[in-house]
């Protein structure tokens, strides 16, 4: 009676949403409830049409890897990219023309929290559970340890993006930026963490491979980091097990300090650790050659993540915080530009002896790209933290556009180069639909980040210099809203940057989809136009 | 040989390699977050700060929820621009019964430390409900919403305990009498002598320009009104609490 | 501890402490004999990964 187990579980949980609309303290909280119950339901239907009552199904054949939760990721990575930088393109539009807001529901206040986790939550998380299951079964020589919990894993992770983006919209938050969602969603996403953690860790226990490859390492760090800084950030004091509203256990500047801790290394373990997890891999693997320096990466890994824990009070710089945690923040923040470099060189440096296949392979520019991207953001990153620059940055829109060089460059480069990478495998396929397109998606994206960060970095620094602007006799110069109006050609072209990212998106999905069903584009090979014109004999 | 012969066996080990990166990450969080808990002078001495009124904090719960903060910053940096903007620098204890803190991260609208008494309650009503009738630049999003939606915050005393859980110092006496008191505080008619003595400096009064009605908009306006109004300057000695 | 001695700890023993275990650390990758062993290891991404494997 396979699947029945877990049908049952889903039947439960469903019942329990449904005492807890039942039982609800307040609207919002009982409109969540109706949420997840309708998804538990549906799911229970699913599963209860699989489970097969008379025994009869064939056994599951365990011998190979267990790779259905990475097929469906592959799709859902690729879904929740797109729907995050449509969101995306949508608030900078609100930003430009701000009769777009459509009060309560979709003003830019809900949709910020809902652009930015669907970006890195359910983007970029659900591309790092992805890959990690598919790394760390062929770098092990190993399956999953349980398919249940693999499946309860990913699906339990979706369900936490459904109940996050939901909430965000209905107006349920906790306040804090990249950790809105309330208690009873960190308390859901804390139990899908530890079966993450189990069946990463368990896998890692039985792996016929005596050596754990250097990208587990990432993946590790990533996933119990993680786990250590939600659970100290979101420690709260609900009103009631039947109220969305949850106030934080602590106050004011230890709060402060606790949410950037949280903040900062969100980016650093998040979006930083567990994507380089997926750089060490899937590199050397489009690449066919090792990465560089081993020994290097061993480096990066410890010291990594041991600076990065220290550098969140850069986010605090002259706020009401001690002078000295800013000081240790910028510090350590400076310091992170060395081993984040050597990351750097060390995945560029993969491709020596084979610059070549820069231009014949658009999968393995994207992945050359994302890696520069890095190299960029942890170079202007560092920089930003250092007070005096701080000082100018701090408030304006040369920090988003700081963030969009990482999260669009680096996160997103990577990401799509392991998509691509991953679809002709997973699917069997003997190559992409088309990778004329892959090329295509490659030059849009890579524009669109270029005109993206340039304008904010002209948008923030025209921000932060007219604040503090004085005229001869010692007045300001502006009022707020004259700065608030001299920026709106920048919210104009930036959201002609996202756009430009947002086609490359769709680009990708059209591609994803083709290869699944098995169509190749007929198309003129790039790597023959190149050989035959560009290259002289050698 | 011996310990160099020993090589990988971090590498070889999961559960060494977990707790060796457990260890390596904790270092920072300990050394940087644990001494804002016990050093002294963390936070400042002042006069004034004291919880937020149930309307005030009703209010606050508001802001929070549409993602007021998203813009918003209340943080004021010791900078001459921003002092001269926005007014005395903000200091830690002006933050302290604030669970969560919203400091913010961006300035796409100035901040909001200290807009308490800097408009009338008309003003704020009109730009919460079209923000372009009274500053025609400004990008804010249409809050109208608020004025037509009753303050659903019944509640109240749950969400007083709960704070005090945290840490903030609410008396039973300011939780017998929340609900009264949020009622009593846009209430023209209300006898406020109590909600004085329990909230000094509290601004009383209808906010929203309906005085029939409690409202979401009531709620906000007060949270607002009562912004970096607390801190008594006079008796504010920033040398003696330099950190 | 009062926080002037915490600081002092910190600036002194403290970072000499870190730094040392970075030197070693640093030392300990690159000493002779290890880049047989990393070559090894670099090699694990690059090896079949169709199937698990009992041996190769």
């Amino acid at each position: 009676m396979r699947n029945l187990g877990w049908t049952i579980l889903l039947a439960f949980g469903a019942m329990l949403s449904l005492l807890a609309a039942g039982f609800a303290q307040d609207v919002l909280f009982q409109t969540h409830a109706w949420v997840i119950f309708f998804a538990l339901a549906l799911a229970t239907i699913y599963m209860l049409r699989k489970v097969d009552f008379a025994g009869t199904a064939a056994p599951v054949d365990k011998s190979g890897y267990f790779d259905d939760p990475i097929r469906a990721g592959v799709i859902l990575t690729t879904f929740w990219g797109v729907v995050g930088f449509l969101v995306g393109v949508v608030v900078a539009l609100q930003l430009a023309f701000p009769q777009l807001n459509i009060e309560p529901y979709l003003n830019f206040g809900r949709l910020r929290p809902l652009h930015t986790s669907a970006v890195i939550f359910a983007f970029g998380g659900t591309a790092l559970i992805t890959s990690s299951f598919y790394v760390v079964q062929r770098t092990t020589s190993a399956r999953l340890i349980s398919d249940g919990l693999a499946q309860f894993v990913f699906w339990g992770y979706q369900l936490f993006i459904l109940m996050a983006a939901t909430g965000y919209v209905l107006g349920i938050t906790q306040g804090r930026e990249y950790a809105e969602p309330e208690w009873y969603v960190d308390i859901w996403i804390t139990i899908v963490w530890v079966g993450y953690l189990i069946l990463f860790l368990g896998t890692l226990f039985k792996r016929k491979e005596p050596h754990i490859y250097v990208a587990n390492w990432f993946y590790l760090a990533f996933i119990f980091t993680i786990a250590m800084l939600h659970v100290v950030n979101n420690l709260a004091m609900p009103v009631s097990p039947f109220s969305i509203k949850s106030y934080s256990a602590f106050a004011g500047v230890q709060d402060a300090l606790t949410q950037w801790w949280y903040g900062h290394n969100a980016v650093g373990f998040f979006l930083t650790a567990g994507f380089l997890g997926m750089m060490y891999y899937f590199m050397p693997k489009q690449a066919e050659r090792p990465v560089y320096s081993y020994r290097l990466s061993i480096i990066h890994f410890w010291s990594l993540i041991f600076m990065y824990i220290w550098a969140g009070p850069h986010h605090l710089h002259y706020t009401a915080l001690p002078d000295w945690a800013q000081t240790l923040g910028m510090v350590f923040s400076v310091m992170l530009w060395m081993p984040s470099w050597g990351g750097m060189i060390n995945g560029l440096m993969t491709l020596s002896g084979a610059w070549d296949k820069l231009r014949t392979d658009p999968i393995i520019r994207m992945m050359v790209i994302a890696v520069a991207f890095y190299g960029m953001s942890t170079f202007e990153g560092p920089m930003m933290s250092i007070k005096a620059v701080n000082g100018l940055s701090h408030y304006t829109d040369w920090t988003i556009g700081h963030v969009h060089s990482g999260a669009l460059g680096w996160v997103g480069m990577i990401s799509f180069g392991m998509v691509y990478f991953l679809v002709p495998r997973l699917w069997g396929r003997e190559r992409l639909y088309s990778l004329r397109m892959v090329n295509w998606h490659f030059w849009l994206a890579t524009l669109g980040i270029v005109v993206y960060a340039a304008v904010m970095w002209v948008s923030g620094i025209t921000q932060g210099l007219m604040w503090r602007e004085y005229d001869a006799e010692g007045f300001l110069v502006y009022s707020f809203a004259e700065t608030v109006a001299a920026l709106k050609p920048y919210y104009i072209l930036r959201a002609v940057g996202g756009a430009m990212y947002l086609v490359g998106g769709f680009v990708m999905a059209y591609n994803v989809y083709m290869t699944i069903k098995g169509k190749t584009r007929n198309e003129k090979p790039i790597a023959v136009a190149h050989v035959a014109s560009a290259q002289p004999a050698e | 040989m011996g310990l160099l012969d020993k090589h990988g066996v971090i590498e070889r080990n999961a559960t060494l390699l977990l707790v060796a990166g457990l260890v390596t990450v904790s270092i920072g969080g300990i050394v940087e977050i644990a001494p804002l808990f016990y050093l002294e002078n963390t936070i400042e001495e002042v006069e004034g700060m004291r919880p937020y009124t149930p309307l005030e904090l009703a209010g606050r719960n508001i802001y929070i929820r549409e993602g007021c903060y998203n813009c918003h910053s209340q943080m004021i940096r010791p900078f001459r621009d921003e002092v001269e903007r926005y007014g005395h620098y903000s200091l830690a204890a002006e933050s302290m019964y604030d669970h969560p803190f919203q400091w913010g991260s961006k300035r796409t609208g100035p901040d909001l430390a200290r807009v308490g008494d800097r408009y009338s309650n008309e003003w704020h009503v009109q730009h919460l409900k079209d923000p372009q009738s009274v500053v025609p630049e400004s990008i804010m999003p249409s809050y109208s919403f608020l004025a037509k939606a009753d303050l659903g915050f019944n509640n109240v005393k749950d969400h007083l305990v709960a704070n005090q859980r945290v840490g903030v110092p609410y008396t039973e006496e300011m939780i017998e009498n929340a609900e009264a008191d949020l009622k009593a505080q846009a209430d023209p008619n209300a006898d406020w002598e109590g909600l004085e003595a329990r909230y000094p400096k509290a601004v009383l009064g209808d906010f929203d320009g309906d005085p029939s009605r409690l409202t979401e908009m009531d709620a906000l306006v007060a949270y607002m009104q009562m912004l970096g109004t607390l801190v008594d300057f006079s008796s504010y000695d920033a040398q003696a609490n330099y950190r | 501890m009062d926080y002037n001695a915490f600081r002092h700890f910190a600036d002194s023993w403290g970072l000499l402490y870190l730094l040392a275990i970075f030197v070693f650390v640093v030392l300990f990758m690159f000493r002779p004999g290890a880049k047989k062993h990393a070559q090894m290891a670099a090699q694990i991404p690059l090896k079949d990964d169709r199937s698990p494997q009992g041996e190769e």
